[in-house]
């Protein structure tokens, strides 16, 4: 048994790109070296370094018995020569086999297993030169090695023998590296087991998990709670310090979610909280160093700090010298999408669409248009172009500084919400109508010039965008049918409902075909929708509801086979007593009882009753009765069973267990 | 402590020591080092090159009549190529700022992913913004194309913003009250620039004016391509000339747009123009220098 090291010295990068890369190493490591076995492999990494642990690989592979198939014995004995020469040995060491044409020479050969040390020098170059970055960089010339930044040195050690390869002119060996500014400014040699320690010598803490606790517990008291940031700071840092520094409390003035936006995104800080909740006039810096003896780092983050947020005032000031709303004009010089024009034709577009949505959905109309015309306005503000991140917020928080009504300010504010399926809808019914008319404008008009989502390729975000549609229209159940606004384009209504498909599988958990049961059947407002689909799962379980299913196939399959498209109208004077006519009155009862009925459980309780009849039907009576008349009636029997009670869902979906039709 | 001259002699002498060509600024309205021919030439082709520069670097959309503290029309980069990159590329950056007077083991170095994308240039890389206790110094790129070309010898770009390093290193809060030499400020040195082009890049420049120099140069620098494709004896060609042409339109189309006059349909087609104009003579640049035409000549 052996254990492995390798470690990939690379200039910093990219935080983001540091999981994905350690996944697709270990795997790519796992598929060439299963067979060593080393089953415990770990990863770790710094910004510096992509890091790989096998422990207990077998010194080598297990032996292997290959067998070669050589010629018929009828081939004579010429045959058998040769293929015996070819193997390197003689006719008398080969064996027989007989297979369907007869009986032929083999030859079983032993495979000795390769030795680890060879098997990894010989695979490791493609291994690392392979993992898979999603932008990457060449620096030894154009047709080098692509690598997320250039690899500068390659440690990888067999317990203490190096494993001699060479990736990009950089040869592997047996020294790392420590901390850029703290660390021995000469390379320093490790061995499998000294390794971890002489990082930590170094300044650099290996683990993930240790940057992580040692940053968690320096982080102080009231600290905003912020996993998202903390994940990031790991990757940033080697020998992770923190600082709490503050800034003069008149900035406090600036709305809240300014100054979040410049600590958290731009400068990477934790925010400070005051017991009531508000934002303290302080913030957490995690440094690459240790600690900060001299107070300089802190103060120069302040410095940093001050002047981002005198930069937001200053935005702020420069900003309310013109309305929102005089800004309107100047959206036409900014492009949208090249083939869609500028956001000034969208704003107007925009603005008809929430008239249109308002009238809908009941709300007031006038602040629809006005919120909508409004929505797009901070981008030309200094704010914006700065913290693009807060476009909308921006708009919201001016909106109400300029005494615009706060139903407006609020749904101005809110109305690039959703943006994922975590994200909350807008608060407000005219903050949702506009952001419902933001995203189907997008859709409309993408769809429309051909700009639609293929595979893996979404440049636009359409299927977010759709996303957002749905989840709003669901979350907040509004009573809006989505298939009038999609008219006239062709292509988006299959794609809206495919994303109402995946929310409510993926979002409201229910079964598939439960989903395109209610789907198979043209859907008002997506509250109804779910309120069908909800009142399916609820009866699924009980005892008649698939048996009846079933039959509803078998149904869906005579009429097919026997052409009936539209119904006659059942003749009860030609309905056989017995079966057939307690089908009849039974159905005539439950059609009743479920027009009456306000909820869609009721209604399909109802309808599973029948499952008595329609057995008793289909085993009792015969649909095709010589007598024309009677098969004609039978048939239009049937046919109202189905078209009626597939207003609620198209049962014939629903995949059963028993016997099927 | 240093002067605003102080430094960029500190990092002039830095990179000089080290092999770097210390050149002059291009005398011509660029927004940014890259564009001076230093950078944008040099990095093409096969030959090594070292250089270091302050480039005055225009952005007017940028310009705040000299009333934000922080935000400048006209800064100054120190640009420095290395092609290609040595191996120890950052180590000799840090260095450089040791060399100014930071004490590294006081202070938070961190590299923050920036890549770094320039669409009228054809050209693109990845790299960092070098961040000093949570400040941007400096941009970090690993150029990988130019002018539409993949580049073989992979240069560093290292730009230094001057400005913001020397508020820093002098603790100062405005730029304008860094001290440019002894007992001279910023503000004495530029605060008129930034007022006066301000007002003409926002207000009073003439759009009109504005497109015809930007056809004529346009137009200057297409009929230069395209005598550089009739012609046989390349040695001698004006391709750079023809790349001066195209600098001034691209100033120009950023003035033009700092003026609100590019509207949405025009702004693609402009960009793709001067685009053109920068490829085309970066081809030309690149079928000069190569062996074959030398040998030719």
């Amino acid at each position: 048994m052996a254990d492995f090291l390798l470690e990939i010295g690379t200039e910093e990068i990219p935080d983001w790109m540091i999981d994905p890369a350690l996944a697709d190493l270990r795997t790519k490591f796992h598929a060439s070296f299963g067979e060593f076995a080393g089953d415990a492999l770990q990863t770790e990494a710094t910004p510096r370094r992509l890091v790989l642990i096998a422990k207990d690989l077998l010194e080598r592979a297990p032996d292997t018995q290959a067998i070669a198939q050589g010629p018929y014995v009828s081939a004579g004995p010429k045959a058998a020569e040769g293929f015996a020469k070819k193997q390197g040995t003689t006719v008398d060491q080969l064996a027989k086999a007989q297979d369907a044409k007869g009986e032929r020479y083999v030859f079983h050969q032993h495979v000795e297993g390769q030795a680890v040390n060879d098997a990894l020098r010989e695979k490791l170059p493609g291994i690392v030169a392979g993992i898979h970055f999603p932008k990457s960089m060449t620096w030894t010339g154009r047709t080098g090695v692509r690598f997320i930044r250039p690899i500068r040195w390659i440690v990888a050690l067999l317990d203490d023998v190096v494993v001699s390869f060479e990736v990009a002119d950089v040869k592997s060996g047996n020294t790392t590296r420590g901390h850029r500014i703290l660390g021995s400014k000469t390379p320093v040699p490790v061995t499998n087991n000294t390794y971890e320690q002489v990082l930590r010598d170094n300044f650099v803490l290996l683990r993930a998990d240790d940057r992580r606790s040692r940053i968690e517990s320096a982080l102080g008291t009231n600290v905003h709670h912020d996993p998202e940031l903390l994940g990031t700071l790991i990757y940033f840092t080697e020998w992770p310090s923190v600082i709490r520094g503050s800034f003069d409390s008149s900035y406090l003035q600036l709305p809240r979610e300014i100054l979040s936006t410049v600590m958290r995104h731009h400068q990477r800080y934790f925010s400070v909280l005051k017991p009531d909740g508000s934002l303290a006039p302080e913030f957490v810096a995690v440094t690459n160093t240790d600690g900060d003896p001299d107070g300089l780092i802190r103060h120069g983050n302040e410095r940093v700090l001050r002047a981002r947020f005198n930069d937001a005032r200053f935005f702020w000031e420069v900003d309310q010298r013109r309305a929102l709303f005089d800004r309107l004009p100047d959206l036409d010089k900014v492009t949208f999408q090249a083939k869609l024009g500028s956001y000034g034709e969208k704003a107007k577009r925009m603005s008809a669409l929430a008239g249109e949505l308002a009238e809908a959905l009941k709300a007031d109309k006038g602040t629809a248009t006005r919120a909508a015309l409004l929505a797009k306005c901070d981008l030309t503000t200094d704010m914006v172009k700065e913290f693009t991140e807060l476009q909308g917020v921006v708009g919201g928080l001016y909106a109400k500084t300029q005494g615009e009504p706060e139903a407006i300010a609020t749904a101005v504010y809110d109305h690039y919400k959703p943006v994922s399926m975590e994200d909350a809808i807008p608060r407000t019914l005219e903050g949702q109508i506009i952001a419902l008319a933001d995203k189907l404008d997008t859709l409309r008009e993408c769809f429309r010039v051909g700009l639609v989502p293929t595979g893996s390729k979404d440049p636009f975000a359409l299927r977010r965008a759709a996303q957002g549609v749905v989840k709003i229209l669901f979350d907040a159940r509004l009573d809006l049918e989505l298939a009038g606004f999609c008219e006239g384009v062709p292509g988006l209504l299959p794609f809206m409902t495919e994303r109402i498909d995946f929310y409510l599988r993926e979002v409201r958990d229910f079964a598939y075909d439960e989903v395109h049961a209610a789907l198979a059947v043209p859907f008002g407002s997506l509250a109804d929708l779910e309120d069908r689909t909800e009142a399916i799962h609820y009866i699924r379980p009980t005892e008649d509801f698939e048996p009846l299913a079933a039959s509803f196939k078998r149904i869906k399959n005579i009429l097919r086979q026997a052409e009936v498209e539209h119904a006659a109208g059942v003749k009860s004077e030609l309905l056989v007593p017995g079966p057939e006519k307690d089908l009849f009155q039974a159905f005539e009862q439950v059609r009743e009882q479920a027009a009456q009925s306000s909820s869609y459980r009721e209604k399909l309780t109802y309808i599973a009753s029948l499952r008595p009849k329609v057995d008793l039907f289909f085993d009792k009576i015969l649909v095709n009765d010589p007598d024309p008349v009677i098969r004609e009636n039978r048939l239009a029997l049937l046919y109202s069973l189905l078209t009626e009670f597939s207003i609620i869902a198209d049962f014939s979906e629903i995949v059963t267990e028993g016997p099927r039709a | 402590m240093d002067t605003f001259q102080d430094t960029i002699f500190k990092l002039k002498r830095y990179w000089a020591d080290r092999g770097a060509v210390i050149q002059e600024p291009y005398d011509l309205e660029v927004g940014a080092g890259t564009m001076a021919p230093e950078t944008f030439l040099r990095v093409l082709g096969p030959k090594p090159y070292n250089v270091a520069y302050v480039q005055p670097s225009r952005r007017p959309a940028d310009g705040r009549y000299g009333e934000n503290p922080n935000r400048l029309y006209k800064h100054q980069q120190l640009q420095v190529i290395l092609k290609p990159s040595p191996e120890d590329v950052l180590d000799q950056y840090l260095g450089s700022l040791e060399a100014i007077g930071i004490d590294l083991r006081k202070h938070d170095i961190k590299f923050e992913e920036d890549n770094w994308e320039a669409p009228t240039l054809g050209a693109w890389g990845v790299g960092w913004q070098v961040m000093l206790d949570g400040l941007e110094i400096t941009q970090f790129t690993y150029f990988q194309q130019c002018g539409g070309m993949d580049l073989d010898l992979v240069p560093a770009e290292i730009t230094y913003g001057l400005e913001r390093i020397v508020a820093f290193l002098q603790n100062v809060e405005s730029v304008y009250d860094i001290e440019w030499a002894p007992g001279v400020k910023y503000a004495h040195v530029r605060l008129a620039d930034e007022e006066q082009f301000s007002t003409y890049n926002f207000e009073t420049a003439d759009v009109a004016f504005l497109w015809k120099s930007f056809e004529l140069h346009e137009a200057e620098c297409q009929r230069l391509l395209q005598l550089f494709a009739k012609t046989k004896d390349r040695r001698r060609f004006p391709v750079l000339p023809a790349y001066d042409q195209a600098l001034k339109c691209s100033n120009l189309f950023n003035l033009l747009d700092a003026r609100g006059a590019i509207s949405v349909t025009e702004r693609v087609a402009v960009i793709a123009r001067v685009r053109k104009l920068a490829v085309g003579v970066a081809e030309a640049w690149v079928a000069q220098q190569s062996p074959t035409e030398q040998e030719a000549a």
